[in-house]
């Protein structure tokens, strides 16, 4: 069930598009209006999803470490592990962002060895494919801006050249699209065989996999095996930037309808979802703060001012009646010391 | 209130900047597509070797079938889906019609980024080397 439903869902969202084009003649709804409506939700809804999270406050210090902690000077400190300094974040939050650190470091435990004992063992193929396909999915998105500038930046021919640097037949095959469809589909199987990694996947996880393979395979299509008028599809992108829009005159494939629409479901989709964590990996508090509590003492935000009584004023209020006691006091009543301190 | 109002702000102003490229970016936008010029000789045949809305869609791929045959398989006769035939050559058969490489593949090439061909590799560009441009049909 939680395969099958978003499966399902991503096939009756091409039949939508196909349906609705072909079919019901909207060419226009699904060339303009969604794509603009996916745009603004997009977003609209990542600015506000990143202002919800700057508006909670951050109680305690919480990075997760897993290095020497700044202390003493002769003691070593590991200031990418746990940063004391802006420094330290940054490059430990670079490290993350572009390297994904912290999955490097991920184990799978297993019980299938010989003597039924738990095992628990380093497990990188889901860096590397967790890396693969997120850098080909920037390099396909950098690739997509020829569509959508005129003149076209110059480091988009230089990305496409070295994309199609084996000259495998004609349009020249990209080497991120078999890069991106193997991580993919690497992503799918690990959640279906993996017992432990099944279990805890939930329709969410696999509607973006789905959805994303259902780009890639629509974008394959367009570009290799079912063509479309791409001049005409420049002409549709390019009226939508230059807020003109308009449907160009010349028909184009519904398998072009297809790839748009997905994308606009993954755009307006984006700021609900998991997929978040776009914006999320830079909010995170157990990465961005620095761990140095030992240095400067975080107050938490929500801390309202309390009316507090310390022990000296405690004193002062009392004196008379402990002195009479005949309890221990720090200060004496009414003597020189007091001045002189 | 907005903790860190400073960082978040400047991050979303990154985010904005970088998702709405195609709205600020390039001068020379246009929602028109770009006008290809006919030779006369083109205008006169009035069909491709196959039809306009497959050639659009389609050239790329039936030059690389042209290629593969005239070169790998000597096969120099290519018959179309109406059942006519034609010499298989980039230059005595495509750019007999289409010489004005300037005014007709590169219109769209240009306007499609599609800067990476490789035919002129081999085939000799009309624009820049006139002298040894060996189409017999002067209308360039």
């Amino acid at each position: 069930m939680n395969v099958m439903l978003p499966l399902f869902a991503v096939i009756a969202l091409v039949v939508l598009a196909i349906v609705g084009v072909k079919g019901a003649h909207l060419s226009g709804l699904f060339g303009i209006v969604i794509p603009y409506a996916a745009f603004v939700i997009f977003l609209g809804g990542m600015i506000a999803r990143v202002i919800g999270w700057a508006r909670s406050p951050v109680p305690f210090k919480i990075p997760s470490t897993c290095g020497q902690q700044k202390s003493l000077p002769w003691i070593k400190a590991d200031n990418l592990e746990t940063p004391h300094n802006t420094a330290g974040v940054i490059g430990r939050m670079a490290l993350e962002v572009f390297f994904f650190r912290s999955l490097f470091r991920n184990t799978q435990a297993d019980y299938s060895g010989g003597e039924q004992k738990l095992v628990y063992g380093s497990e990188k193929f889901l860096w590397l494919a967790g890396l693969a396909f997120h850098w080909t999915f920037l390099y396909i998105f950098l690739r997509h801006l020829r569509f959508f500038s005129e003149p076209i930046p110059f480091f988009v021919p230089f990305l496409e050249g070295l994309d199609g640097l084996l000259q495998i037949g004609v349009p020249r095959l990209f080497m991120t699209d078999l890069v991106i469809l193997a991580a993919v589909t690497f992503l799918v199987v690990r959640r279906l065989m993996l017992p432990q990694v099944r279990y805890i996947s939930l329709p969410a996880d696999f509607f973006p996999l789905f959805l994303i393979l259902g780009i890639a395979i629509s974008g394959i299509l367009m570009r290799y095996f079912i063509k479309v008028d791409l001049v005409s599809v420049k002409a549709l992108t390019m009226s939508l930037v230059t807020l003109s829009p308009r449907m160009p005159e010349g028909p184009i494939g519904a398998v072009f309808y297809v790839h748009l629409f997905l994308i606009c479901v993954l755009f307006a989709y984006f700021p609900f979802s998991k997929l978040v964590h776009m914006g999320g990996v830079f909010l995170s508090p157990t990465r961005n703060q620095t761990n140095n509590s030992r240095e400067v003492r975080h107050v938490n935000p929500w801390n309202y001012p309390v009316k507090y009584h310390t022990y000296e004023e405690y004193e002062d209020e009392f004196r008379e009646a402990m002195i009479g006691a005949g309890l221990p006091v720090e200060k004496q009543a009414a003597t020189p010391s007091e001045t002189a301190e | 209130m907005l903790y860190d109002a400073g960082k978040i702000i400047a991050g979303l102003v990154i985010f904005a900047a970088f998702f709405t490229v195609p709205f600020w970016y390039g001068s020379d936008k246009t929602s028109e597509m770009p006008k290809l010029e006919l030779t006369a000789k083109a205008k006169q045949a009035g069909q491709c070797v196959e039809p306009k809305e497959q050639m659009r869609q389609n050239h790329m791929q039936l030059l690389d079938d042209w290629r593969d045959a005239a070169v790998r398989d000597g096969n120099r006769t290519y018959t179309n889906s109406a059942g006519k035939s034609y010499t298989v050559s980039l230059q005595n058969t495509c750019m007999d019609c289409h010489a004005n490489k300037d005014k007709f593949c590169d219109r769209c090439h240009g306007y499609m980024g599609v800067s990476e061909l490789y035919c002129w590799d081999c085939h000799l560009d009309p624009t820049k080397e006139k002298n040894l441009w060996a189409s017999t049909d002067g209308n360039s």
